[in-house]
């Protein structure tokens, strides 16, 4: 037998990764960061309810695209389009790269600019500690497109990023960064289940006064499989906000690690979760780790996860508050209803707190329909089905009132009256 | 209009008799009081009327005109025009209370075949009830009884059933909480829905409301049965003696009651 032959999945993952044009140091680097941590385990304390194989196997699980006619979620929204097919940039489907305020660029460009070197795999190489992220490792060294973002004043629109998803074994690793210069403000938005597996990784750096925006939609594929990380750095007076709304996929997970370094500054982020069992294997984690560095932060997270048929929820978040960071107001929910008996949410709530004067708080539920209210809504004459998604969209409001901006959350809430449509009884 | 005949209900958990043989017959057009000492079975007659779980009916039928009750679904119950003002109105965080009212009162209307009301009729229509009621602009735009007052809420069901149009609005207790002005607020709502065509069944421990929305027939009820019926002038009975007498008559323990 051959070398080759007896390497495991994850030794051959490893071996097969080659770092594209552009950003060498920081690829070279991230490479070896990821050689030396090896790929996740199931005996990884963060990877115990999520089993990592798909994400590790050398070639994705082939996917079909998922098809139906329903409308694409951003589309009556005034944006600036950014189109990915399978991961490869479509200059045709995208609008102009440019935008007064904001300067933009792609990362297979190798483009060779000083603020986007000393951003791309920073932040991320910064989250390694204390909990390794071996996917993002992989994405920084490997991934072979994306969009590099800076903001200088207001955005004059949102950027919209839409993952088209065409072929059945497409693997796209993309990488993107967002810089907020002083005082800037932009709103990205994402959907589209970009491949049979994704690997996505967006660095955002808000600087002091600066306010980031992000609504994410991760696409309805049934079959396919992404790991998503975000990694956030809050300056003074930062505003960092972001939500995700995801319907069904086999397997998700979607990191989120937010570092607070200025005083002053806010981190909100949050989810909500819909997934039927029925039409294909569901699982979906949340991992969202939050760094309180300094004075009176801010930062809120809420999750909601609607489960049915076999349906699997994690959430797993942490706030650390390091010493100093004094009047920190930290929050967490995270929340399941679950539509059967069938369904599983796993929850682990983590607070480690090195400074006396905070106030944090966490919460975790798992609860069935509220019969009562269930009779309520029926006794004024709404039928059982349409009852239910009325809960289901209350159940949901908190994550969904995250998002600050009245036509996203519409256009959301669209989206889920869609999803509960299509998914009765 | 209602119908009710030796109704006999039982907990479904539980080996319980809770309704014993209730007889109960409202004419089109007219108002029912039913008073009786706690725990008597008021609000479980309101319940399985509008068809809650966790009651097993073991003997007994009741019907809405034509609509047997006890054989259809809830939201079928209201669509043929039952109504229920609950004793303890249910809060439905997330849910505006405008999408909640139109989505009842369309789901009603597409149950009985008629077209959904147009969201500039729906508006004139609830700011026209809701202002009768003294229910604000802000009550309407919060979720559904979260963070309502005992009164607000009592009032939040009168909007409900002023807006539905049922033939039979059945209202447990929808006094008490209520401060004077708010009860004589509730009692106008009530009588400007008064109708040949339309019934309540009041439910109450007080003479009080049925100064203001008058009776044409008084029933008590004790241990899950009527055990009087008689008009205005049983209330006023009732107010001034108590159940005692009424309950020795029946043999009924006041433990029991
Ligand atoms: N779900 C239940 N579980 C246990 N007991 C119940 C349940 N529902 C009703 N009961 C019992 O049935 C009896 C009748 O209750 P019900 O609420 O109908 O009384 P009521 O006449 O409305 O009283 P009140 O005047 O206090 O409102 C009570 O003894 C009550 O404890
Ligand atoms: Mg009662």
């Amino acid at each position: 037998m051959s070398a080759v032959e007896k390497m495991t999945p994850a030794e051959t993952r490893l071996a097969r990764v080659s770092l594209p044009d552009g950003f060498g140091p920081q690829r070279r680097a991230a490479l070896e960061r990821l050689n030396a941590m090896g790929l996740p385990g199931r005996r990884d304390e963060y990877w115990r309810w999520t089993n990592p194989t798909d994400f590790i196997a050398p070639d994705p699980v082939p996917a079909a695209p998922f098809s139906d006619d329903e409308p694409e979620i951003f589309g009556e929204i005034d944006r600036l389009k950014i189109v990915f097919r399978d991961g490869v940039f479509d200059a045709e489907a995208s609008d102009e790269l440019a935008m007064s305020g904001v300067e933009i660029l792609r990362l297979a460009d190798a483009p060779d600019v000083n603020w986007a070197s000393s951003l791309y795999g920073t932040l991320e190489a910064n989250g390694q500690d204390p909990v390794k992220r071996p996917f993002a490792a992989l994405n920084t060294a490997s991934a072979t497109d994306g969009v590099l973002i800076r903001v200088t004043g207001a955005a004059e629109k949102p950027v919209s990023l839409i993952y088209t998803h065409e072929s059945e074994t497409s693997d796209p690793i993309l990488h993107h960064l967002v810089k907020l210069e002083e005082g800037a403000e932009i709103t990205v938005l994402e959907n589209g289940p970009a491949g049979a597996r994704f690997n996505k990784l967006m660095e955002v750096d808000v600087a002091k006064g600066a306010k980031f925006h992000h609504i994410r939609v991760q696409g309805r594929d049934h079959e396919r499989r992404a790991v998503t990380s975000i990694f956030t750095r809050v300056a003074e007076e930062g505003l960092f906000k972001s939500f995700t709304l995801t319907s069904n996929g086999v397997l998700t997970r979607n990191e989120c690690v937010i570092d607070i370094v200025g005083d002053d500054a806010n981190a909100h982020v949050a989810g909500a979760a819909l997934g039927d069992g029925k039409t294909g294997k569901f699982h979906h984690d949340d991992t969202v780790f939050i760094t309180h560095g300094a004075e009176r932060g801010e930062s809120r997270q809420v999750f909601k996860k609607v489960l049915k048929n076999g349906a699997e929820g994690i959430f797993q978040g942490k706030i650390l508050v390091k010493p100093g960071a004094q009047k920190t107001d930290g929050y967490q929910i995270s929340q399941s209803l679950l539509l059967d008996e069938n369904s599983q949410f796993l929850a682990k709530p983590e607070l480690e707190i090195y400074a006396d004067d905070v106030q944090c708080s966490h919460g975790s539920t798992t609860g069935a329909i509220d019969e009562t209210a269930l009779f309520y809504l029926r006794s004024r004459g709404v039928p059982e089905e349409e009852a239910t998604a009325l809960l289901v969209l209350s159940f949901v409001a908190d994550a969904i009132e995250e998002i600050e901006e009245e036509r996203f959350r519409d256009a959301i809430l669209t989206r889920l009256e869609g999803w509960l449509a299509r998914h009765r009884g | 209009m209602l119908d009710i005949k030796n109704l006999h209900v039982k907990l479904e958990e539980e080996d319980k008799q809770i309704l014993k043989g209730v007889n109960l017959s409202v004419e089109s057009g007219k108002v029912h009081a039913i008073m009786g000492p706690n725990g008597s079975g008021k609000s479980t007659l309101s319940y399985v009327l509008s068809g809650r779980d966790g009651y097993e009916v073991t003997e007994g039928e009741a019907h809405l005109n034509d609509t047997d009750l006890l054989d259809s679904e809830p939201e079928e119950r209201a669509a043929a025009g039952l109504f229920l003002a609950f004793q303890y109105p249910v809060e439905i965080p997330g849910v505006g209370n405008m999408t909640f009212l139109r989505t009842a009162l369309n789901a009603q209307r597409k149950a009985r075949g008629e077209e959904e009301i147009s969201a500039g009729d729906f508006l004139k229509l609830v700011r026209g009830k809701a202002k009768s009621l003294k229910i604000d602009a802000d009550m309407l735009k919060r979720p559904v009884n979260v963070g309502f007052s005992g009164g607000e809420k009592k009032r939040n069901e009168i909007l409900q059933m002023a807006i539905l149009e049922p033939k039979m609005c059945i209202l447990d207790e929808t006094d008490s909480g209520l401060d004077v002005d708010a009860m004589r607020l509730v009692a106008e709502g009530v009588n400007a829905l008064r109708d040949e065509g339309r019934s309540f069944l009041v439910i109450t421990h007080y003479q009080r409301l049925l100064d203001h929305i008058k009776p044409d027939v008084v029933h008590i009820m004790a241990d899950g049965r009527i055990i009087e019926t008689g008009g205005p002038e049983l209330a006023l009975e009732v107010e001034k003696n108590g159940y005692a007498d009424l309950l020795a008559k029946h043999g009924i323990s006041e433990v029991m009651a």
